[in-house]
């Protein structure tokens, strides 16, 4: 039958479709050909204070997103922030005496962790933990810091 | 007084007696499964009726408003300096929320209306009847299939809705407004996330899917069956998926992004 054969190459097509654009929006709309969370390590980090530190926040090292912010949360002995970062599994080679850094991207970006090698041998295992860190810059704090010393040197 | 609290109580008794049937035959459509699957015929033929019918419909739409979008978009983000996020906000808004919605309020008028239409007037001419008459269920064979067509299709659509949005905001912005299209794309893929905007605004689609055949269905099977029955079963099908869409929409989006 003519009718049910073009019935059938129209349904094909459309459900052919409909599935191309899911697969449109998973593959170049979102983050899952690049980053995928499954296969990687973690790592912790204590920082002094996490700043505007979100979870989900990329970390990277000399510039390229090595892995994300899995967890932040206040420590009640030590009061400091521990930071849970999930690190892509073929960017296995950190020294353990890497040093974590918050900084912001841009003037009034987003803050992310900056990882710096440091010159060790020894590799971070998973869930290794990150002893040097710096913790982000409080832009209020500095400017308060600045106004206080500005005005102590003209007393 | 007393006649108001009457009305009050009479009303109350009449949807909840609604509701019951409504309920009841959700659960018939649903034990209806297993004959569709055995005949897949039926299915495709609605897949066609209630899918490949609205396809034209919804992808001129989204385009339109992925366009709108971008244009919209451009003039507010050009004001902070912030082009480059022109991707996000468009590809964002269209996964999260207008994909589903919009294309759910489209079907709804599109699809829904003429399942209504359809299944009242073959209640009003006696068709239904004239089936049970002949031992062969109507729920089994011409609910059930219908209502797989569109709970498959409404997710496809949604889909393309926004695939075909995310397009269309792409062709203005950076075809037409000047926004650098590496840019356009490297802020999209870094703002969206698969599992927790794509797959909700796929799991959004399905819910409304489900929502807006039942609510299709069940006006016209429960249609009054004069002409006038009809046009009423029309009209109340539109009004309430269009209510239970926009209503859900707001339940679904506080429990899948409220947390962050």
């Amino acid at each position: 039958m003519q009718h049910t054969t073009t019935q059938d190459t129209l349904v094909g097509l459309f459900v052919a479709s409909g599935i191309a654009g899911l697969f449109f929006l998973a593959l170049h709309v979102s983050n899952l050909s690049s980053f995928s969370d499954q296969d990687g390590y973690v790592i912790t980090a204590r920082f002094e204070n996490s700043g505007g530190l979100k979870v989900k926040s990329p970390v990277s090292a000399a510039g390229v997103k090595i892995g994300k912010v899995t967890s932040i949360s206040f420590d009640t002995k030590t009061y400091e922030s521990v930071v849970q970062m999930n690190i892509d599994a073929k960017y296995n080679t950190l020294p353990d005496d890497t040093t974590a850094s918050i900084f912001t991207a841009g003037l009034l970006g987003e803050q992310y962790v900056n990882l710096e090698p440091g010159g060790s041998e020894e590799y971070l295992k998973p869930n290794g933990k990150i002893e040097i860190t710096q913790s982000a810059i409080i832009l209020e704090k500095a400017i308060g810091q600045f106004l206080f010393k500005s005005a102590e040197e003209k007393k | 007084m007393i006649q108001l609290i009457q009305n009050l109580g009479k009303s109350t008794r009449v949807s909840f007696t609604k509701l019951g049937r409504a309920s009841y035959f959700l659960i018939q459509i649903i034990f209806g499964i297993t004959s569709v699957l055995v005949r897949p015929r039926l299915l495709l033929n609605q897949l066609y009726s209630v899918g490949v019918l609205s396809f034209l419909i919804i992808t001129i739409s989204g385009l339109f408003v992925g366009m709108v979008l971008g244009l919209q978009g451009y003039y507010t983000l050009s004001d902070f300096g912030a082009e480059e996020t022109l991707g996000v906000m468009v590809a964002a808004s269209l996964v999260r929320e207008l994909g589903p919605v919009v294309s759910a309020l489209l079907f709804a008028g599109r699809a829904g209306s003429a399942l209504t239409a359809e299944i009242g007037l073959m209640k009003a001419t006696e068709q239904l009847s004239g089936m049970e008459m002949m031992a062969v269920d109507p729920v089994k064979r011409i609910i059930t299939p219908r209502f797989l067509a569109g709970l498959i299709s409404m997710p496809l659509l949604a889909g393309l809705f926004s695939a075909v949005g995310i397009i269309g905001g792409e062709m203005i912005g950076s075809g037409l407004l000047g926004v650098d299209e590496g840019a356009f794309w490297s802020q999209m893929q870094a703002g969206i996330d698969f599992y927790d905007d794509i797959i909700n605004g796929v799991i959004k689609s399905v819910v409304f899917g489900f929502i807006a055949s039942w609510i299709a269905l069940f006006e016209g099977y429960d249609a009054i069956p004069t002409s006038e029955g009809v046009s009423r079963a029309t009209t109340r099908t539109v009004v309430n998926s269009a209510f239970s869409i926009l209503g859900l929409d707001f339940i679904l989006t506080a429990l899948m992004f409220g947390d962050n």
